[in-house]
């Protein structure tokens, strides 16, 4: 039987904010645990939740980012359940009135674009950690993240293969990232995401019975555990089995998923209006204020890349992964006015460097005045790109301009006629027989006067020159 | 008159002139209290030591000239708002070593305004009663006859007041917890509108419902209270920023060509003889002094008690959540794991008022009634607050008898909940509505009780019920009665 | 109407225990409050927006800025467990 998967994701991101979302706690990772609690996060009695404004507007630009509707009123909810990990015994979130509606991210799937689309994206409190003792029966409770700002980004049921889950998850992130909403950090969980998958025989309508899949804290994870579930749900049904509702937990070091034997009975968080919030109101200015402060996003900044600097979209791609990269790019060809030599440096010399040694290119030693200046040497004929080769990297090894290493090597490229004519002169004259056949005929010995031209200037000739003078000298 | 009797403004003035000190009206209160409070039961915890610091403090400004609007007045707080570094219990077992890092704003409004703490009042816990009969640390009784209870929830409050335990005091009311032991102890008592005085460090029952507010001995005295207690908090998201007016400006004048609304849904078979006479001769004193009474309507009266059981109970089954045995307060000894920890504690922790709430708030809210209860009452308390609108239209203020009967007696309606919630029937409307109300003393019944009735008004209109209250208690020319104890 | 078993789940779900004896009393004595509060079904709501706050406040807001935290130790001044920098509980069942 051919299956058709279908998968739909939920995705929590961490907003960058300074302080919680209905606290003044600071929303820093790593301080000592409970360190960064007050009477609102601790869920004492008789304190209140004040909403930080920055919050609405970082979910806002993630709205406008992903092209949603955002509705002028929104309100909180609370979902009521007990965990220790959740300190007044219901996390506030927002239920039947979210922030923003019916948005969608665009996918390249072999080579063409496919929607994706995000039913919603809703404020709402993260909970706080919970570590469970390996010996004794306890578990110890730290609330510090609890109160950090989520924003949740439900898609559409629309993605249809893990490797369409796992670009879209990229997309978003890259947004994310690209806005300075959300550091993207998957490993400390800044970054989660959640799965809903289901097959069901092709042609058919309905959906089949999903399961949840949670624990998968990398790209790489969310594809795996997404291929190891499909194969999983195919194996029951050609079995003749039935796949049940459930939610599984992504285990890294076997590559399967479990079941999460569920701890409580069905779910029942009883929903209702947090009375102790007010409606939040988002008008025409404010969204429009927000979307004037919106830097330009990967997808734009792709397409502009592959139509003003005419680079391959692949290029366009590696070179707008990451805003700063981007950015670096754009100052080089700047500077140098050459985008496809400054795409090539850049892919090619610089991010390899940078990547050998897992390095941002925030850090770069070679700043992107400096490659420039070398890109400009290039052209103008003062050093050659197999010169050029060896002197990026020491750029990188010292952080010095090219001019500082071209001088210190001694490695200006001879582009003086008459010095190289000179020099041209001198090897005609040593090597009679080889002119004898050249002119005779023998086309192919031009090479190995350029190879002799090279040996006497230790490789500083300028090609291009000792071609034409080369051409015009054996000419006689 | 023994100093621990007098009014605020009374000590007021004789602080001002020199004749007393604050700590000799501290003394007064707490000479007092070893007198009655054996038999009252207005407090769970005294404050003395810090009273009395807090009295040398203000006899320190005193003397430098510094008098503020409350400077050395005696002030009894309800256990429900939460004072820093002192026990707070919400009347609860559960919450019996619960220390708060923090003081409500309406602690620090009266501390900084030169207010004398007193103790913490009694109440039914967590604000859940009528009665003052739930607290965990026993029940309050009826100054004015101790075989019956003060009213409830802040009944402590109320009868601290009206046993001259201290001046004057703070209650909570989500559906009368403040006007209805007014009413029952023969004090003045104000709930504001919602968003007037802030919540902030009031420990929840019902979110959308609840409000703090003042005891006194009279209207002026609330009116003194009030310019302390309200303001716009930026800690409490439902706080209103709207201009506040010295409420005392208004006590003293008169009410000529005033409208009085008398909503005859108010005026039931039921209600108690004594109560509805002893209304209805403040009415006439009222047109006496040129008011008019007309009569109105508010015709979803008869829906407010069960709106209210859905609305304060769904609300308070969240609120409650966070009494888990984690962080604060009593956990149960002897869990196998998790789960059984978090029911051992809640079930010995709440009493049985506590946990119907929470029971009947759970169901409401739970998978499949959802829309039967909660989303239905929201409606129909959209519908209750229309009826005021459109009532106030009419009128300037509302008038209704505060309670249906006089204070019961203790152990009455423990064992009926639903009959025990009739007591509130008058004084819930208000707080589903969101508007202001105030209950003054308007007389006694043959056997000594007092009665109390109700001024309402429009949101924010918390002057014209200053105004109209303090009109009243002028003319009406109450004779100063005192419980004897 | 409420049953008894009804009454088992909502205890459950609000983590509260009525032991037997009690538990035929508690479900008539709810059965008595939702039985009145049926009352409201007279009414016809329908379009009727429901009405959570009483009053009209909206976009209450606060700047992003760190105030002082607690601190651990305050944090946890209060705990019936801790131990160390933690709130200490029982192990959850899975």
């Amino acid at each position: 039987m051919d299956f058709e998967t279908v998968i739909g994701l939920e995705v929590h991101a961490q907003l960058l904010t300074e302080t919680k979302i209905f606290c003044s706690c600071s929303t820093k990772f790593g301080g000592a645990p409970n360190s960064h609690t007050c009477p609102v996060c601790l869920g004492m009695p008789g304190v209140l939740p004040v909403l930080n404004r920055k919050v609405v507007e970082y979910a806002i630009k993630m709205a406008l980012a992903t092209n949603c509707r955002i509705n002028k009123s929104c309100s909180y909810a609370r979902k009521n359940y007990f965990y220790p990990d959740l300190p007044k015994g219901y996390q506030i979130s927002q239920y039947a009135y979210p922030l923003a509606e019916h948005g969608y991210v665009l996918l390249d799937v072999d080579g063409e674009q496919k929607k994706i689309g995000l039913t919603r994206i809703h404020m709402e409190e993260d909970a706080g950690k919970l570590m469970h003792d390996e010996h004794n029966p306890v578990s110890y409770v730290d609330l510090n993240r609890t109160g950090v700002p989520l924003i949740e980004i439900v898609s559409e049921p629309d993605m249809r293969t893990p490797a369409e889950a796992s670009d879209y998850l990229k997309r978003l992130h890259e947004i994310l990232v690209y806005l300075e909403i959300c550091d993207g950090n998957m490993e400390e969980g800044s970054f989660r995401c959640d799965a809903n998958v289901s097959i069901r025989p092709k042609g058919q309508k309905e959906f089949g019975t999903r399961t949840e899949l949670k624990n998968m804290n990398s790209f790489r994870n969310v594809q795996r555990a997404l291929e190891y579930e499909i194969k999983r749900q195919q194996y029951i049904v050609e079995h003749g089995g039935a796949i049940v509702q459930e939610t599984r937990l992504w285990d890294d070091a076997q590559g399967v998923t479990n079941s999460m034997r569920s701890k409580e009975e069905a779910h029942d968080y009883r929903y209702f209006p947090d009375p102790d919030l007010v409606p939040v109101i988002v008008d025409d200015e404010w969204v429009e204020k927000i979307r004037r402060e919106l830097p330009e996003l990967p997808l734009v900044k792709r397409e502009r890349f592959v139509n003003d600097y005419q680079i391959p979209a692949y290029d366009a791609g590696v070179l707008t992964a990451d805003k700063a990269l981007a950015h670096y790019y754009e100052e080089v060809v700047r500077l140098c006015l050459s985008p496809k030599a400054a795409s090539n440096w850049v892919m090619g010399d610089v991010l390899k460097f940078l990547n050998e040694e897992k390095r941002d290119i925030r850090n770069c030693p070679i700043t992107a005045v400096a490659l420039a200046e070398m890109i400009k040497l290039i052209e103008d004929g003062t050093i050659s790109g197999k010169m050029a080769k060896e002197i990026v990297e020491d750029m990188y090894k010292t952080g010095k301009a090219p001019q500082d290493v071209i001088a210190e090597k001694g490695m200006v490229q001879i582009t003086d006629e008459g010095a190289l004519g000179a020099v041209i002169q001198k090897i005609i004259d040593a090597s009679p027989n080889q002119i004898k056949d050249y002119r005779g005929g023998k086309d192919k010995l031009f090479g190995f006067f350029v190879g002799q031209v090279m040996k006497a200037t230790q490789g500083k000739a300028n090609p291009q020159l000792v071609n034409e003078l080369l051409k015009k000298m054996l000419a006689g | 008159m023994e100093l621990n009797q007098l009014t605020i403004h009374e000590l007021q003035e004789k602080i001002k002139n020199g004749a007393v000190s604050a700590g000799q009206i501290t003394e007064s209160v707490f000479q007092r209290i070893d007198k009655v409070e054996k038999r009252v039961h207005s407090y769970i915890r005294l404050l003395k030591d810090e009273a009395l610091a807090a009295a040398e403090k203000a006899d320190n400004d005193i003397k430098k000239g510094n008098i503020k609007p409350l400077t050395g007045i005696p002030v009894a707080l309800k256990d429900i708002v939460c004072t820093k570094g002192i026990t707070t219990t919400c009347g609860s077992h559960i919450l019996h070593n619960f220390v708060p890092p923090y003081n409500a704003t309406v602690v620090e409004r009266l501390s900084d305004a030169g207010a004398v703490f007193v103790g913490k009042a009694n109440m039914d816990e967590f604000a859940m009663g009528s009665s003052t009969e739930t607290s965990y640390f026993g029940p309050t009784y009826n100054p004015w006859d101790l075989t019956r209870i003060p009213g409830g929830s802040s009944g402590g409050s109320a009868t601290a007041v009206a046993a001259d335990e201290c001046i004057a005091s703070i209650g909570s009311d989500t559906g009368g917890s403040i006007r209805q032991p007014a009413a029952l102890c023969g004090v003045v008592g104000m709930k504001p509108t919602y968003g007037r005085v802030s919540r902030f460090g009031l420990i929840a029952f019902a979110s959308s419902l609840d409000q703090i507010g003042p005891f006194t001995k009279d209207v002026e005295d609330c009116a003194i209270m009030m310019n302390v207690l309200a303001g716009y908090d930026p800690r409490e998201s439902t706080s209103v920023q709207a201009a506040v007016p010295d409420y005392r400006q208004f006590a003293g004048r008169d009410i000529k060509g005033w409208k009085i609304g008398i909503p005859r849904e108010y005026f039931i078979e039921g209600i108690n003889p004594e109560v509805e006479a002893a209304v209805k001769k403040a009415i006439a004193l009222l047109e006496k002094q040129g008011a008019e009474c007309i009569n109105i309507s508010l015709p979803h009266t008869e829906y407010c008690l069960a709106v209210y059981y859905i609305i304060a109970p769904a609300e308070a089954s969240s609120n409650l959540a966070r009494f888990d045995g984690v962080k604060y307060g009593l956990r149960a000894a002897a869990a196998r794991d998790l789960l059984d920890m978090y029911k051992k504690t809640r079930t010995q922790g709440f009493g049985n008022e506590v946990k119907r709430r929470i029971m009947i708030g759970t169901y409401a809210l739970s998978a499949g009634y959802y829309d039967a209860y909660y989303k239905k009452a929201s409606q129909v308390r959209a519908l209750i607050k229309r009826d005021f609108d459109e009532a106030l239209k009419k009128c300037d203020v509302i008038l209704t008898p505060t309670t249906p009967t006089p204070a019961f007696k203790i152990g009455e309606k423990t064992d009926n909940p639903l009959q025990m919630y009739l007591s509130d029937l008058f004084t819930i409307s208000t707080n589903l509505a969101g508007i202001p109300g105030i209950s003054v003393p308007c007389g006694f019944t043959a056997g000594g009780l007092p009665i109390g009735m109700q001024f309402l008004a429009g949101h924010f209109a918390e002057d014209k019920l200053i105004q109209i209250a303090s009109a009243y208690e002028r003319t009406a020319g109450m004779e100063k009665r005192r419980p004897q104890l | 109407m409420i049953s008894r078993q009804e009454v088992e789940y909502v205890a459950h779900l609000a983590r509260l225990e009525i032991d037997d004896a009690h538990k035929d009393k508690f479900t008539a004595q709810l059965n008595d409050i939702l039985l009145y509060i049926d009352k409201l079904n007279e009414l016809d709501t329908k379009g009727i927006e429901p009405l959570s706050h009483a009053i009209a406040v909206t976009n209450a807001f606060r700047e992003d800025g760190v105030l002082d935290s607690l601190g651990t130790a305050e944090a946890l001044a209060n705990a019936p467990d801790a131990r160390g920098e933690f709130f200490r509980v029982p192990k959850v069942i899975e």
